[in-house]
């Protein structure tokens, strides 16, 4: 913590600190949810007031189901994947791709989707697929690799797209009886992409105030008082405290761009199941580079990891701790759920900041 | 997975691309989503695009949280 908020952060604490109303307040973004638990900010505010996380980590939500459909396309032995770091030991249901690696699969780890089409120009024999996974903060990269592979005529690169929307998910959030959110703590990155005109109808259709807030401990605390003050004042609107990045507006080309390669799609996310219109698939004028339609992927059903209750963790109705599996069996170490896996992830979080008492 | 690393722009190169220096470090990064950057400027790195144009405080203040979060993998 930087020496001039100190003071500034007092004020703050000592707000949310003398707050008497039951209130849940949550957060969704995995960047937020490292952020809470390394501050130690759950452990100060009182216990009136409960900071949720929800599914705010793209690794976590990726459906089980959907693994396993990459790791099918990964025995193909003509197919070199290449993806985020991350998404290398989520569990399918009997492998990961970390184990599909360990056994010969071409599976490589990229930080940028444009480190895959280099890959893709030097490899012209093999069938190169980025497994593209993120919200709208990363999708719109992906895009533009798209239309570059399109432009340069790269027939050997392609997309499998496991790539979610925000805004839409949250609804589903919102309008569950078995959820009780007062507030959301907003994404801000993904709002410097998306702008604050989504959050906004999503206050206003279910009156729960929204606030796009930062990644710094005085940037969350700031942002839980803006939301305390809204319900304080009955009112459910959308502000911005990450002002420093996020204008109104969003990010103009990001939305275009998302608009002209992808189109909105139904998709499996662990913990909510099948919701339409927030997943992202390529449009039309792209499909020659759409790894599902390209390779004639199928759809793999879930199969539920018994004990796991990353859907539970992710939608906010209990807390890692809750979970039977939460240190004993399920480790960052040997990960039974996703959300143990990433560094994201509300388990993993827990156990290196909050690990369970005797 | 959304958070982003700040970098300064120190060449403006062909074909929407930018060399920008991270902490010391240079390397090459994509401008097609902030297509309106200037050299000297500072912008947020996310998978190897600029994702937004932001000022020098800013850059460093949101360096100095990815450090005190690196520190959770160590």
């Amino acid at each position: 913590m930087k020496n001039d908020n100190k003071g500034y952060m007092q004020q703050l604490l000592q707000e949310i600190q003398a707050e008497t109303m039951e209130v849940s307040l949550m957060e969704v973004c995995g960047t937020h949810t490292m952020a809470i638990a390394r501050s130690g900010i759950r452990g100060l505010v009182p216990s009136n007031l409960k900071l949720l996380s929800g599914p705010g980590c793209p690794v976590c939500v990726t459906a089980q189901g959907d693994i396993d459909a990459v790791i099918e396309l990964v025995r193909d032995s003509g197919i070199t994947l290449l993806t985020f770091g991350d998404m290398m030991r989520v569990p399918g249901t009997e492998s990961s791709l970390q184990e599909e690696r360990s056994k010969g699969a071409d599976i490589r780890v990229v930080y940028s989707p444009l480190d895959a089409l280099a890959a893709a120009k030097s490899l012209p024999d093999r069938e190169v697929v980025f497994l593209g996974i993120g919200f709208e903060t990363t999708a719109p990269a992906v895009g533009i690799t798209v239309e570059e592979a399109m432009e340069n005529g790269i027939h050997n690169f392609s997309l499998f797209s496991l790539h979610k929307l925000v805004p839409p998910a949250l609804e589903l959030i919102f309008s569950d009886p078995d959820i009780n959110v007062d507030g959301l703590i907003c994404p801000g990155h993904v709002a410097a992409v998306t702008g604050v005109e989504p959050y906004r109808l999503l206050a206003e259709k279910y009156s729960k105030p929204c606030v796009v807030t930062g990644f710094e401990a005085v940037d969350i605390l700031e942002g839980v008082v803006m939301l305390l003050r809204q319900l304080h004042q009955d009112k459910a609107t959308v502000e911005i405290q990450y002002r420093r990045v996020v204008k109104k507006e969003g990010n103009l080309v990001a939305q275009a761009t998302l608009e002209k390669v992808f189109q909105a799609t139904e998709a499996r996310w662990r913990g909510l199941g099948s919701i339409p219109g927030t997943g992202l698939e390529l449009r039309r004028a792209y499909e020659k580079m759409d790894a599902r339609k390209k390779f004639g992927v199928r759809e793999i059903e879930d199969v539920p990891i018994k004990g796991c209750a990353c859907g539970e963790v992710l939608t906010g109705k209990i807390t890692p701790h809750d979970c039977a599996l939460f240190g004993k069996g399920c480790t960052p170490l040997r990960p039974i759920g996703p959300c143990m896996v990433s560094q994201e992830g509300a388990c993993a979080a827990y156990y290196r900041y909050t690990p369970l008492r005797d | 997975m959304c958070l982003g690393v700040p970098g300064k722009v120190v060449q403006i190169m062909e074909h929407g691309s930018a060399r920008v220096d991270v902490d010391g470090n240079q390397t090459d990064i994509s401008i097609k989503l902030t297509p309106e950057v200037e050299l000297g400027q500072f912008v947020l790195i996310h998978a190897g695009f600029a994702m937004e144009i932001i000022d020098q405080q800013v850059a460093e203040e949101t360096m100095y949280l990815l450090k005190e979060l690196l520190q959770y993998e160590e």
